[in-house]
């Protein structure tokens, strides 16, 4: 691989309760690039993922073995700080879920809880945060009104900003699009193609055109097992594995 | 005979339906009806009696009504009595909620056996609950008192409160928890900035249902809260509360 790893997933295995969701999972994320995760639905694209910034953790009788390196550090070792491996990574989910919140609380909330008081640097991280998400101006005049009567689409957007606000070194999204009308997917398609300069960036969908527009490296799951991996190109128009073909062809789903 | 068949189905359905309407006309008239005899009722037998000294002061005349000066003091003995019972019983029912939610395991044992625990809780009848205070209070050697009121009401109350701060507070989406953890937040962060935010409305009502339950209750104060004419100044003083207030009044002979 041409540029370092960020992520590096090493024998990975998930379970819910008996359910053994993720297989065997070995692959190594690349820095500031795109990776998108496709397959189809229940294949364990959210769980891998989630698996990444130690979501699972809130979850019932989950059992995880092998190990998910951040940065070369161990995430699921018993002495990693699990804030601190969650402040490295911003999270969209599928539908935008803002904090009960005015738009400038929803921003502010991440670097308050870690202990940012100064009023002047908060603004000015609102400001910034909200410029990258490209909301600024859509928002500028209601600030202190409550994120709830935004669009669904400024919402993502929104849920975009405050997850970069902690500062973290990776983007994760979860079907990041697939509540939103096609402008706003647009819209966030075009964020995640600025931000690949600063952030590793890893998305999951369903779609394969938007995999096809955003993707530096695809990642192929099927029934909980990793089963093609490699840059966009060759996966996608090329794959090595009858199963991928079949997936791209839209034979099995 | 098709035909004929649709129209005898449609005869039916309109009959179905003419039935119930009636009925639930009729009902809903039957639940006016009461509601305006026991409106009617008071303002006719009570209106005389209004005045501004009936709200306004104690009763003059000793324990018993009917001399002069008012209620003041159950009435103020309610509030305060109700006031703190509902805060005392605030304080341990949206720890317990939270923790049920945010803390434990959604399908633990223990999860199950609190929420069984609170339901069983709630059908204790009032009087059972007053009992229950009085072993208290002689156990801690507290005479009947304001304070002991409350303790003994927050008991009371404790269940419709936690249960229905429950049922809202589980109604919150799991995601909005996860964007707050992933944003680093801690449970105690999530649960005291996003979820008591999320679901204050039904805070709110809960509160205002506890307080409703525990400001229309007699039975329990009986043997915990006392009796008094005058208001209250310490929270060891007896205490008078405006259903006990109704019920002595109805049932002794007085001057
Ligand atoms: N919280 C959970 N508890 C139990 N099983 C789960 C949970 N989340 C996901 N699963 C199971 O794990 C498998 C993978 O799910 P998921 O990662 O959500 O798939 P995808 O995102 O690809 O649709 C599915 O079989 C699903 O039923
Ligand atoms: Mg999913």
């Amino acid at each position: 691989m041409e540029s370092k790893a960020h992520i590096s997933i090493q024998n990975l295995n998930i379970y819910y309760g008996k359910d053994h969701a993720l297989k065997d999972i070995n692959v190594e994320i690349p820095k500031k690039k795109i990776t998108v995760i496709i397959g189809p639905s229940g294949c364990g694209k959210s769980t891998l993922l989630k698996s990444f910034n130690r979501l699972l953790d809130s979850v019932d009788n989950v059992k995880i073995t092998g190990k998910v390196l951040v940065d070369g550090e161990d995430i699921y070792d018993p002495k990693a700080e699990v804030t601190h491996i969650r402040k490295k990574m911003g999270l969209l989910s599928q539908k935008p879920y803002p904090l009960p919140m005015s738009i400038y609380d929803n921003i502010a909330y991440g670097p308050r809880i870690h202990e940012e008081r100064n009023k002047k640097k908060i603004d000015k991280i609102v400001e910034h945060f909200l410029r990258t998400a490209s909301l600024w101006d859509e928002v500028k005049d209601k600030l202190h009104s409550p994120a709830s009567q935004l669009s669904v689409g400024q919402q993502q957007r929104l849920c975009l900003a405050r997850g970069l606000a902690v500062g973290p070194e990776i983007i994760l999204g979860d079907e990041p699009t697939s509540a939103l009308d096609p402008r706003s997917s647009q819209n966030i398609e075009a964020r995640f193609q600025e931000l690949k300069q600063q952030y590793t960036i890893v998305v999951v969908t369903h779609i394969l055109r938007q995999a096809k527009r955003l993707a530096d490296y695809v990642l192929f799951l099927y029934g909980g097992r990793l089963i093609e991996y490699g840059p966009a190109h060759e996966v996608l128009e090329n794959p090595k594995e009858a199963m991928t073909k079949e997936y791209i062809q839209g034979v099995i789903s | 005979m098709v035909q004929g068949g649709v129209i005898i189905t449609m005869h039916k359905h309109a009959i179905e339906e003419n039935v119930f309407r009636v009925l639930m006309i009729a009902s809903t008239l039957l639940i006016l009806s009461v509601l305006l005899l026991i409106l009617g009722t008071i303002v006719i037998k009570g209106l005389p009696y209004l005045s501004w000294s009936m709200i306004t002061q104690a009763p003059k005349s000793g324990y018993y009504l009917g001399k002069d000066g008012g209620i003041l003091n159950s009435i103020l003995g309610s509030l305060y009595l109700t006031g703190g019972a509902t805060i005392m019983a605030l304080m341990v029912s949206l720890p317990v909620t939270l923790y049920l939610n945010v803390y434990a395991k959604k399908k633990s044992r223990l999860v199950y056996m609190t929420r069984f625990a609170f339901d069983v809780m709630w059908g204790i009848p009032s009087i059972v609950y007053g009992a229950f205070g009085f072993t208290l209070m002689l156990f801690f050697g507290l005479k009947a008192s304001l304070l002991a009121g409350m303790i003994t009401v927050a008991f009371l109350i404790l269940p419709v409160m936690t249960r229905s701060m429950d049922e809202v507070i589980r109604m919150v989406p799991p995601p909005l928890l996860e964007a707050s953890y992933a944003l680093g937040a801690t449970r105690f962060e999530t649960a005291f900035k996003v979820v008591v935010r999320q679901v204050m409305p039904g805070i709110s009502t809960a509160v205002l249902i506890a307080f409703g339950r525990g400001i229309g209750d007699a039975a329990s104060l009986i043997f915990t809260a006392g009796f008094t004419d005058s208001i209250p100044t310490s929270l060891l003083q007896p205490v008078a509360t405006l259903p006990l207030t109704i019920f002595f009044q109805l049932t002794f002979d007085h001057p």
